[in-house]
This record gives structure tokens, C-alpha cells and sequence, in this order.
């Protein structure tokens, strides 16, 4: 079976090392407000530090002026009053472009010079910074590496890459000059659903790896939940809701707004804060794949799960079809797959979306190391609402 | 002025005149030849879209980059379109005098408008999108202007100087009228003795030269033109040549 990608859920221990009381400030608002004209402001009075070393996620529907604080950080948008600070500077004491330079970052539409080639493309800031163009030209190779991306990949132009492709191109443009503070603005909402999930783990990874201070935009509070170490929910008109950990404001919105905003199934979604280690799992029979046209291999009980050589799952047989499955063409499609100790959540949709009403958990290396029964997880979710009530 | 010999045509109507006019070898040498015209007109082609482009195209890339003064530059280069190159031409000489320079303002004034409106609408062209990560990427200003605005309106502003030559090396036939050579000479002297083979071998020269100039334009286009714009061969990916060269072509003619 081929269960579409999941949505990169990890729990918090997988996120940057500085976690989330991360050390010092490295980005400082200070009563910012950014108006324009007579309009009622974009930013009101903006008060936020930024750890060092995390992601910061930015969230908030249209016309909150998330965009707005972002491109504040690195002066695409000077703020009317208030000041910012990086790394404990006052940031309007620094050239405009030589402080953009000294920040990667990575917009919605990948941004990406037509004209020039992907690898050049990456080059360009290291080749502003006066890097020769033999030396930026190897780094950008490297990068491309980093981000995932073929190397042959290099020679190609932006319109020859699909969405996916140019956003990681983006990422490897931004981290080119090895900045310490990455600013990144939606830029995972202009592709498909499943390329977005891939490139949030792919960021998840690569956060783990360089530790840059990341400030991300989204308007989508999946993603603000997914990546960040701390989330900023800014609400219409340019004001700060709420900003703590995302498991804190999926379990206690701050205000109506907040509540409204992280919607209905923030009690699904906080789920994914929740370790799943503790699910029982039980065994489940399993049938090779190339034992399916044999008739003597028989169904037991409701439901076997079909292999293939490796042990991964491919799908289901039920008993009472058995005789109609001759091949993995004939397999009732499984649903999400487990992978074992991750959230409670992926345990349950494993669970629900399964035809066999069992999910199937897998371990590290893909294979299918058993089930989960949704009745058991619901009742562990209870037994720890109980026991945090408890305590 | 000197008078020229009338030519003994065999043929009764202009267009067999024309065809042993443009046979005819003595009228392809000497200082009155067509090489020599030629020569002469591209001169005068070549100096005024010099001139012009001196003028329209710094500008263009001022307005084109900041967005600034669109408005009057819509407004003058209508005005100055709308002006008649001849009319110009006479009216340069009364105030000017004889000489080679006035005619060659009257030819400048055909070829700022196309050159200016291709530069400005190249350079504005570009996707705001991708100025603005130029910009976010620490690019200063000069550096957007010549490293990502005019590589990717390239296309558009080799247009406007494509528009503004082809004007200009039709047109330049009208400095004849006074006192200066070119291809026009055959037109204006034909004319004026009624030999209806030299204006006709002349039209054609003048187009043929037109064509020429053109597809050099053209195929230069193809090495200026950055090669990550258009004509690529991922799937479905191309651009093709299809931008349209927004208010570049047309004129007064």
C-alpha cells in the first residue's frame, strides 16, 4: 500500500537543540508599530524577543501584519516607531542591504532570478559579499546537496524546476552566506500539500543540523504548530494574541481570538504533542506478497495485512474476499501508517484511517511491526487528562 | 542642385523601370551608387538612434526602476509621436540652417518615444516578485537595476530599439529633402525628373535595407537575450518569444 506522506509531526525533543527556552534574545521588537497613511496600523505596538537558535513561527490570518514584522527584521519595511534589535544591535544603524545580506531569505513565490542559473542563483549573496566566483559557485553545489536537490540540478534555471524544487533552491539561496538568522516568508504555501510536508521535515532536519534562528510566516496553524519552537498568533489589526509554544496554545488560547483562530480540531492537533510510546501494540497475521495467489494461504481472523519481502505493509485481505485477491492489484488499500513512538495522533488517524478499523505501526526501517486500536488510545488520552487533573 | 540625366527605360510602366533601374551596373557604383547611399543612410540611421538611445534610455531605465514621472512620459512620447517627421525636418532647417545635424533631430525625435517606452516597460516589465527577493537578498539599487531588471527585460527593450530603428531607417530617406544624401536621394531626385524607375529601384532599396537592419536586430536579440528567459526545454516550461513589447512598436508613420 502506498499511504500518502504524513504531515511532518515530531515531537518536541526532535526540534532545534536550543529547544524552547532558548538562550538570549537574537531578534528584539521594542514597541513597534508600523502605520501607513492615516490606516489603522499594520503592527501596534509590537513587544517580542526571538531565542537565538529556534524557529519562531509568525501566524495570524490576512491583514494581521505578520508579513509585515517579518520584513521589518531586516528592513524591507522600516517600522514608524519603536526599535528592532539583532544580535543586540539596533538594526537602523545598519546599511539596509548590508544587513539584508547578513540574513537569508526565502519567499513565497521562490524569488529566484530568472535569468540566472540555479547554481548562480545560489551563489548570489556569497558573490555580493565579494566571495570569487569559482569558491561561491562549489558552496552552492554543496548546498544543493543539503537541501536534497541533484547536483545536476545546478545548470538548470528556475523555470525549469517544479514549485517544490525551487522553494528548496530558495532555502539553499538563503543559507548560502551561512547566515545566523533565517527569515522566511510562507514559503511552503504556494505547493502542493504533499511537497509542503516534505519540506517541513526537510526543514525540521536541517534546523537540527545548522541551529539558525528562524522567523517563519504562515497563515496556516498546522505548519505554525509543525515547525515551531515558539508561535507568535498575531490577530487582525496588527496585535500580538499570543506567542508561547504551540502545545501551549493548541491546550490554553489565550483569548476568543486565539481559540477561533487554531479552530476546531486543536484538540486533535494537540495530540501531536503527546508521546505514543505507551500504545499497546498487538500482533496482527501477515500474508507475503508472493503467497497471495496461493489459496492455502489463508485468512485467520477478520483481516491480514499483505508484506512484501521486506515487511512492509502493502495493504489489506479480508477473510470474507480472500478468494478475490490473487494479487497486490486486489489489496483493499490501507490508510496512515504509525511509525511507532511518534504522537498519539499519528496512532489514532493510523487507527481511523484504516479499513480494518487496526492501524498499522511501523518500525524505524518501514516494516510492519504490529497494530493500534483506536478504543486503546482514546483511553490513554483519558488516563493522561486524568492524571494531569490529578496533579 | 545638379540635374540628373533622365535614363533610357525600355519598359513602359514604373515597376519594369524599376526592375532595369535596379539592373542597370551603373547604378550600382561611383559616389551616387547604392553602396554608397547605403552607406550614408545607415550613417544617419546609426547616429540618430545613438543619439536618441542617449537620451531615452537612461531615462527609461530611471522611470522603468523607481516608477517615478510615468504618467509625463506617456504624455510626451504621444506628443512627440504625433509629430510629422517631415513638418520637423523643414521646420529644424528654418531655425537651424542647412547642415547635417537638423535633419538627424528630426530622426531623433521619431526614435525616442519607442526607445524610451521599450526601456521603461522592460525594466517595469520584470516581476515585482523577483525585484523585491533581488532586494531582500541585500542587492543595492544600481545592482537591481543592471544585474536583474535589465537582463530580464531585455527582451522588451531590444524590442522598443528594434521598433525605433526600423522607424528610423524608413524614415531617413526624408533628409534628401534638403540638402543631405542616403537612399532618399533616389526618391526626391526621381521625383523631381519624373523618372518613376529610380523612385521605384529606391522604394525597394530602402525596404530591403529596413529588412536587413531588422534581422540583425533580431539575431543579436537572440545572444543579449539571457537564455533562462523563454525558448528552454524543460516540459511545458518555455515562455517562448510571445511577450509582447508593450507600447514599443507602432508610430507615426
Amino acid at each position: 500500500m502506498t499511504p500518502p506522506p504524513e504531515p511532518a509531526e515530531l515531537s518536541d525533543s526532535t526540534k532545534s537543540p536550543a529547544g524552547l527556552a532558548a538562550g538570549r534574545p537574537m531578534v528584539r521588537f521594542r514597541s513597534v508599530t508600523k502605520t501607513y497613511g492615516d490606516a489603522a496600523p499594520a503592527v501596534r505596538d509590537l513587544n517580542l524577543d526571538i531565542g537565538a537558535g529556534s524557529i519562531t513561527v509568525f501566524v495570524g490570518p490576512s491583514g494581521c501584519g505578520k508579513t509585515t514584522s517579518l520584513r521589518m527584521i531586516n528592513r524591507m519595511v522600516e517600522p514608524t516607531s519603536g526599535t528592532i534589535e539583532v544580535d543586540g544591535r539596533d538594526i537602523s544603524t545598519v546599511k539596509a542591504a548590508q544587513l539584508r545580506r547578513s540574513m537569508g531569505y526565502v519567499m513565497q513565490s521562490s524569488g529566484l532570478l530568472p535569468h540566472r542559473t540555479v547554481l548562480d542563483n545560489v551563489a548570489t549573496v556569497p558573490r555580493l559579499n565579494g566571495t570569487p566566483r569559482r569558491e561561491a559557485r562549489r558552496r552552492a553545489a554543496e548546498l544543493l546537496d543539503v537541501v536534497g536537490l541533484a547536483s545536476a540540478l545546478g545548470e538548470r534555471y528556475p523555470a525549469q524546476l517544479s514549485g517544490g524544487q525551487q522553494q528548496r533552491v530558495g532555502v539553499a539561496r538563503a543559507l548560502a552566506a551561512d547566515p545566523p538568522v533565517l527569515l522566511m516568508d510562507e514559503p511552503f504555501s504556494a505547493v502542493d500539500p504533499v511537497v509542503r510536508a516534505e519540506l517541513q521535515e526537510e526543514l525540521l532536519r536541517l534546523q537540527k543540523e545548522l541551529a539558525k534562528t528562524i522567523v517563519f510566516v504562515t497563515h496556516d496553524i498546522d505548519e505554525a504548530t509543525i515547525l515551531g519552537d515558539k508561535v507568535a498568533v498575531f490577530a487582525t489589526g496588527g496585535r500580538l494574541a499570543q506567542y508561547a509554544a504551540p502545545e501551549e496554545i493548541l491546550r490554553a488560547p489565550v483569548d476568543e481570538f486565539v481559540a477561533g483562530f487554531v479552530g476546531r480540531d486543536r484538540g486533535f492537533r494537540h495530540l501531536s504533542f503527546q508521546d505514543g510510546t505507551a500504545v499497546p501494540l498487538h500482533p496482527v497475521q501477515l500474508i507475503a506478497a508472493d503467497r497471495l495467489p496461493d489459496p492455502a494461504a489463508t485468512v485467520d481472523g477478520g483481516w491480514a495485512l499483505c508484506v512484501d519481502s521486506d515487511g512492509a505493509p502493502l495493504g489489506w485481505v479480508p477473510a470474507d474476499r480472500r478468494a478475490e485477491i490473487t494479487g497486490t492489484a486486489d489489496l483493499v488499500p490501507g490508510g496512515s501508517l504509525y511509525p511507532q513512538g511518534t504522537s498519539l495522533r499519528r496512532a489514532l488517524d493510523a487507527a481511523l484511517s484504516s479499513p480494518a478499523g487496526l492501524g498499522v505501526a511501523v518500525d524505524a526501517d518501514g516494516r510492519a511491526a504490529g497494530v493500534v486500536k483506536a478504543g486503546e488510545i482514546l483511553a490513554l488520552i483519558e488516563a493522561a487528562r486524568l492524571q494531569r487533573a490529578g496533579s | 542642385m545638379v540635374t540628373i540625366p533622365r535614363t533610357d527605360y525600355t519598359s513602359t510602366n514604373a515597376l519594369g523601370q524599376g526592375r532595369e533601374w535596379l539592373m542597370d551596373p551603373a547604378n550600382w557604383s561611383g559616389p551616387a551608387g547604392i553602396p554608397v547611399r547605403t552607406f550614408e543612410h545607415l550613417q544617419y540611421t546609426g547616429l540618430a538612434l545613438l543619439i536618441a538611445a542617449v537620451i531615452a534610455v537612461p531615462l527609461g531605465l530611471f522611470i522603468g526602476h523607481t516608477g517615478r514621472g510615468q504618467v509625463a512620459v506617456v504624455a510626451v512620447s504621444g506628443l512627440l509621436r504625433a509629430l510629422p517627421t517631415l513638418g520637423m525636418l523643414t521646420l529644424f532647417v528654418l531655425l537651424a540652417g542647412l547642415g547635417l545635424m537638423p535633419p538627424i533631430w528630426a530622426l531623433v525625435l521619431l526614435a525616442v518615444p519607442p526607445l524610451l517606452a521599450g526601456t521603461y516597460a522592460g525594466v517595469s516589465s520584470v516581476d515585482r516578485s523577483v525585484v523585491d527577493a533581488a532586494r531582500s537578498l541585500g542587492m543595492s539599487e544600481t545592482q537591481i537595476l543592471f544585474r536583474v531588471e535589465v537582463p530580464n527585460g531585455m527582451r522588451v527593450l531590444l524590442g522598443g530599439l528594434r521598433g525605433a530603428a526600423l522607424q528610423v531607417v524608413a524614415t531617413a530617406a526624408v533628409v534628401a529633402t534638403i540638402n543631405l544624401g542616403g537612399l532618399g536621394r533616389y526618391l526626391i531626385d526621381g521625383l523631381a525628373v519624373g523618372d518613376y524607375g529610380r523612385v521605384f529601384g529606391g522604394a525597394v532599396i530602402i525596404a530591403l535595407v529596413a529588412l536587413a537592419v531588422d534581422a540583425v536586430i533580431a539575431l543579436g536579440s537572440r545572444f543579449l537575450i539571457p537564455s533562462g528567459l523563454g525558448r528552454l526545454d524543460a516540459a511545458g516550461k518555455s515562455t517562448g518569444s510571445g511577450v509582447p513589447a508593450a507600447g514599443a512598436q507602432g508610430g507615426n508613420k
